[in-house]
């Protein structure tokens, strides 16, 4: 049997907004899968397109953008 | 004043603020079950708990009335679970002598008592909700998660009606003054039901608008595009009709009808403070009648009683932005009283120098459990164990609570044993934590920058509580991840940069000369710079208040503190020309009567003010009989002339809200009341008439307006699209509107016609662009948050007040003036601003000097300078925020962020991406 696909997603977030938000979601113990990581960066301007191409070219499935 | 001796009763927490964690384990498991009190009973909570996840301080507490073992003897179940032994259930409340050189009020509002909500069906009627709790079901963190349901069958509502003016302009329960804040939080909450539930069907029944506020206009038409029903009219009661609620109310014709509803809203007024009576007795401190803090028009953040200060709405009804905005100008008194002793009792930390680290890195990696936070979920020891085989990772150690006293303690010994020089601690997250670990590795000798976190708690354990092992594999993908970064991590400087200790007020009105007493109050040289001949600006013109306070004094004794003031120095006839520069350091030349000169300076307030609107309607200019109401206040106050005013007719908002200016300018309700009761005092049997709007004379100012319409003044209202008509006849001016109440046309044939001008601002563009701060769409300055933020701009180091901000009336002005003095005290207190490490940096080699990075950083913190022939990019280290804009733009890749280098997020995703 196939096995369920389970994407390996790169999660970057703006450290004052969706960072923040996704420890609340902690504290709430909101329970999400467990598929997403996340790298924090200070604000999503310092969004380089490189950062999405990147992380696609070295086997991410998906990219999260948050800010 | 300057010595006051204070004693305060603190109540027990039972929980030890400084051992407790914030985990939560004592709420998990604590047995008294009782209804949430912090969310109006909407749902349920613990004897120990925390009323709301950002609650500062972050731990928890016990309820002695609620817990078991306080009321019973029995329990203590918490204390066994609490794995850091922070619950002390023996704790008794302490008093405290504290010795203050002043105080602060600021106990906040108190709630309309239920027996006022009870008229309107409250506590009888399930489906009648206060605006409290309406609020609570429209939010995402609220007791239904953000789904608006009826208390009674938990069914979706289709239509809901807000009441407004609840508890408040209602002199039968005792409260006939405007709480202000109702109108624009019951528009808030309609505008986020719909966005919610775009179906549902909101109406408002108000008396009068009052969306006074700073752009609070824009949020009532974006209300009204979102199919939100304003219905002028007061309700009179609420009936059960079935399964819905019946409300019976007049309209504007005074027709008398009947509508249903699924829910009903109360958005209740701002009472005073529950025991304002105690701590005035206990303070020594005057009420006024409403059992608010009494302050005078001219001095709102002073008490009656000399150095103790008052903030927020125990000054009276006022908003968040009001609030905040008062509390700094408290604060920035309380900092003239305690100037001689600023600094005197701070003790300054110190740390061992840097060690010089090898090139070599070695990280140690430190895994904490949380108690069972983390550990309950994730393996922690084959976490642990997957980080020792990392490269570089020299020494991995698994910490109950790393964050605890002793295991800091612990940290600092392995990072010198085992010669560690980055260090990456894989616990909660870096927002509330890495700082309390920076500081631990500094005390080892190591630059604080060398420091990474791993969040395996609030994006791990917490959330696939439910999937253990596949947390235990994400939280060795963070570790990964961090250790990657760590790797490339270096230390970098920790800079203090000089602030030079001098202030550069723009603008000599009321505000600029507040503010400028203040700052020059608390001893820092200050430069005040005036466009016209003198000081004073708007109030200059103006004769009376409504409080009945004298406007000319008030300018006379200012100007000449001002004049007197030795660390004051004014220029008037001068305008500012240049400014470079950033906080700390900035350069301007000034000019005055063709003379420049050049002033270094550390700070920048912003209060050029702004000037009363020039109508062009209903025949101003063309005939005599038609003044501004600033006009007929100059008519009134030369008493002869006065005399001989009989009939006047007021027209309001004239050229505001809509008509050539958008927004609504504050001040121009209560000054037509004001001049109106003015006329009837000097001439008892006058009559005059109002057309109106909306009555915006919010606060205590509701008073007065009552008083004018027991006084026999008459208010017609009028819509926007249906104004008053003037035209002249034979000499003489006649107004002709329609009268909603009798259905029919009047005409009116005044001797005087006032207009209620607003407020337009002064020219901004040229110094908005000077200094990079930004102006709204109406031409005021924008400040940074309009809440958090409201007398700063984005860019450090400049801030705002007065009419520059935006149109409000002389109290307000100075509050805000003395909030802006004490804001940017702030920085000449401190005497240097300190850079955060995560600033960009450039690389002059690399750099092409396309100037992209410097258009688009919204701090100013980023500026063009010649290196030999070429441009050049260089950070303002002073102002920058780390933000990465110029770093995510830059075509050369030579800016770099400290911290977040291109490097050390690209480690991180290729790290993600090997499988463990």
């Amino acid at each position: 049997m196939l096995q369920s696909f389970e994407p390996k997603i790169v999660g970057f977030l703006c450290n004052w907004c969706c960072y923040a938000a996704a420890d609340s979601a902690g504290v709430a113990r909101f329970q999400y899968p467990p598929n997403i990581r996340a790298i924090r960066i200070m604000c999503t301007g310092r969004m380089d397109p490189l950062f999405i191409i990147d992380a696609l070219h070295v086997g991410a499935d998906a990219v999260f953008v948050g800010g | 004043m300057g010595n006051f001796a204070a004693k305060v009763r603190r109540q027990p927490r039972y929980i030890d603020l400084d051992l407790c964690t914030g985990c939560g384990i004592c709420a998990d498991y604590c047995p008294a079950i009782v209804g949430d009190a912090y969310r109006e009973n909407l749902a349920l909570s613990k004897a120990a708990r925390r009323d709301y996840v950002q609650a500062v301080p972050a731990t928890y507490y016990i309820d002695p009335e609620q817990c078991l073992f306080q009321s019973h003897e029995m329990c203590r179940i918490c204390v066994s679970a609490c794995q850091a032994q922070a619950i002390n259930l023996y704790e008794h409340e302490d008093m405290l002598d504290l010795n203050v050189g002043a105080v602060i009020l600021a106990p906040g509002f108190g709630r309309i008592s239920e027996e006022v909500l009870a008229k309107y069906g409250y506590g009888r009627l399930p489906d009648v909700v206060t605006g409290v709790e309406f609020e609570l079901l429209t939010s995402a963190s609220g007791p239904t998660m953000g789904s608006i349901i009826r208390p009674s069958d938990s069914e979706h509502p289709h239509a809901v009606a807000f009441l407004q003016c609840i508890g408040t302009r209602d002199v039968s329960c005792g409260n006939g003054y405007c709480s202000s804040v109702c109108c624009m939080y019951a528009i808030k909450e309609a505008i986020v039901a719909k966005e919610h539930e775009p179906d549902l069907k909101i109406s408002i029944f108000y008396m009068d608008m009052r969306t006074q506020g700073k752009e609070f206009d824009y949020a009532r038409q974006r209300a009204r595009e979102k199919g939100i029903r304003f219905v002028r009219s007061r309700v009179a009661g609420v009936k059960e009709n079935g399964k819905a609620l019946e409300i019976s109310y007049v309209d504007e014709a005074g027709k008398h009808l009947k509508e249903s509803f699924d829910m009903v809203v109360l958005p209740e007024g701002l009472e005073s403070p529950r025991d304002a009576q105690g701590l005035a007795e206990t303070s020594g401190i005057e009420l006024n009648r409403y059992d608010f803090c009494r302050t005078h028009a001219f001095s709102p953040l002073e008490t009656s009683r000399e150095g103790i200060f008052v903030a927020g709405a125990f000054q009276g009804p006022k908003d968040v932005p009001e609030s905040v905005t008062d509390a700094s100008g408290a604060a920035a008194l309380a900092a003239e009283v305690l100037k001689e002793v600023r600094g005197t009792e701070v003790e300054t930390k110190t740390y061992p120098d840097e060690i010089e680290i090898e090139d070599e890195p070695r990280i140690g990696v430190f895994v904490c459990s949380c108690g069972t936070n983390i550990g309950g979920v994730v393996d922690v020891k084959s976490v642990a164990e997957y980080a020792e085989t990392m490269d570089n990772v020299v020494y991995t150690d698994m910490n109950l609570y790393s964050c605890a006293q002793n295991t800091q303690e612990t940290i600092t010994e392995k990072i010198k044993e085992h010669r560690l020089n980055r260090v990456v601690v894989a616990a909660c997250t870096p927002r509330t934590h890495e700082p309390l670990f920076q500081e631990t590795i500094k005390d080892a000798g190591l630059n604080r920058s060398l420091f990474e976190m791993a969040n395996i708690r609030d994006h791990c354990s917490w959330v696939h509580a439910m999937v253990p092992e596949a947390a235990t594999e994400k939280s060795k993908d963070l570790i990964r991840m961090a250790v990657a970064k760590a790797r490339g991590l270096e230390p970098l400087p920790e800079q203090k940069l000089p602030v030079i200790q001098r202030a550069l007020v723009i603008g000599g009105g009321i505000a600029g000369m507040t503010a400028a007493l203040n700052i020059a109050g608390q001893g820092f040289e200050c430069v005040l710079v005036e466009e016209s001949e003198a000081l004073g600006g708007n109030l200059r013109r103006m004769h009376a208040t409504l409080t009945g306070d004298d406007p000319k004094k008030l300018l006379e004794d200012t100007e000449a503190k001002v004049r007197s003031h030795p660390l004051i120095k004014v220029y008037t006839e001068a305008t500012v020309d240049d400014v470079s520069g950033y906080v700390g350091n900035f350069i301007t030349s000034i000019s005055t009567n063709g003379t420049t000169e050049s002033v270094e300076h550390g700070v920048i307030l912003v209060t050029t003010g702004g000037k009363p609107y020039e109508p062009t309607q209903y025949l101003y200019g063309r005939s005599d009989q038609v003044v501004t109401q600033g006009e007929l206040e100059e008519k009134l106050a030369g008493a002869e002339e006065a005399k001989g005013i009989n009939d006047v007719v007021m027209i309001q908002c004239v050229g505001s809200r809509g008509e050539d200016l958008a927004y609504c300018s504050k001040v121009c309700c209560g000054q037509a009341v004001r001049n109106a009761l003015k006329i009837l005092e000097i001439n008892p049997s006058a009559q005059v008439t109002v057309f109106y709007r909306d009555m915006r004379t919010y606060g205590f100012m509701e008073d007065y307006y009552q008083l004018a319409r027991e006084k026999g003044v008459m208010f017609i209202h009028f819509d926007m699209d249906q104004p008053p008509e003037v035209t002249e006849k034979q000499g003489r001016i006649q107004i002709e509107c329609l009268d909603k109440i009798m259905g029919e046309k009047i005409v009116l044939e005044p001797d005087l016609l006032a207009l209620s001008v607003g407020i337009v601002p002064s020219r901004s563009e040229a110094l908005s662009k000077m200094l990079k701060t930004p102006l709204t769409a109406d031409g005021f300055f924008l400040e940074a948050h309009p809440k958090l933020r409201p007398v700063e701009f984005s860019v450090d180091g400049i801030y705002l007040g007065g009419l520059a901000h935006g149109p409000k009336p002389i109290s307000e002005s100075i509050a805000q003036a003395a909030a802006a003095a004490g804001k940017a005290s702030i920085p000449l207190a401190n005497g240097h601003v300190t850079v955060e490490p995560i600033v960009s940096f450039v690389d002059v080699g690399t750099c092409i000097g396309c100037g992209i990075c410097e258009t688009l950083c919204p701090y100013a913190a980023i500026r063009m300078i010649k290196v030999g022939k070429r441009k050049k990019a260089e950070t303002i280290s002073a102002s920058c925020k780390g933000c990465g804009i110029c770093a995510a733009h830059c075509p050369s890749l030579s800016i770099s962020m400290g911290g977040f280098t291109n490097e050390q997020i690209l480690s991180q995703i290729k790290a993600l991406c090997e499988s463990a």
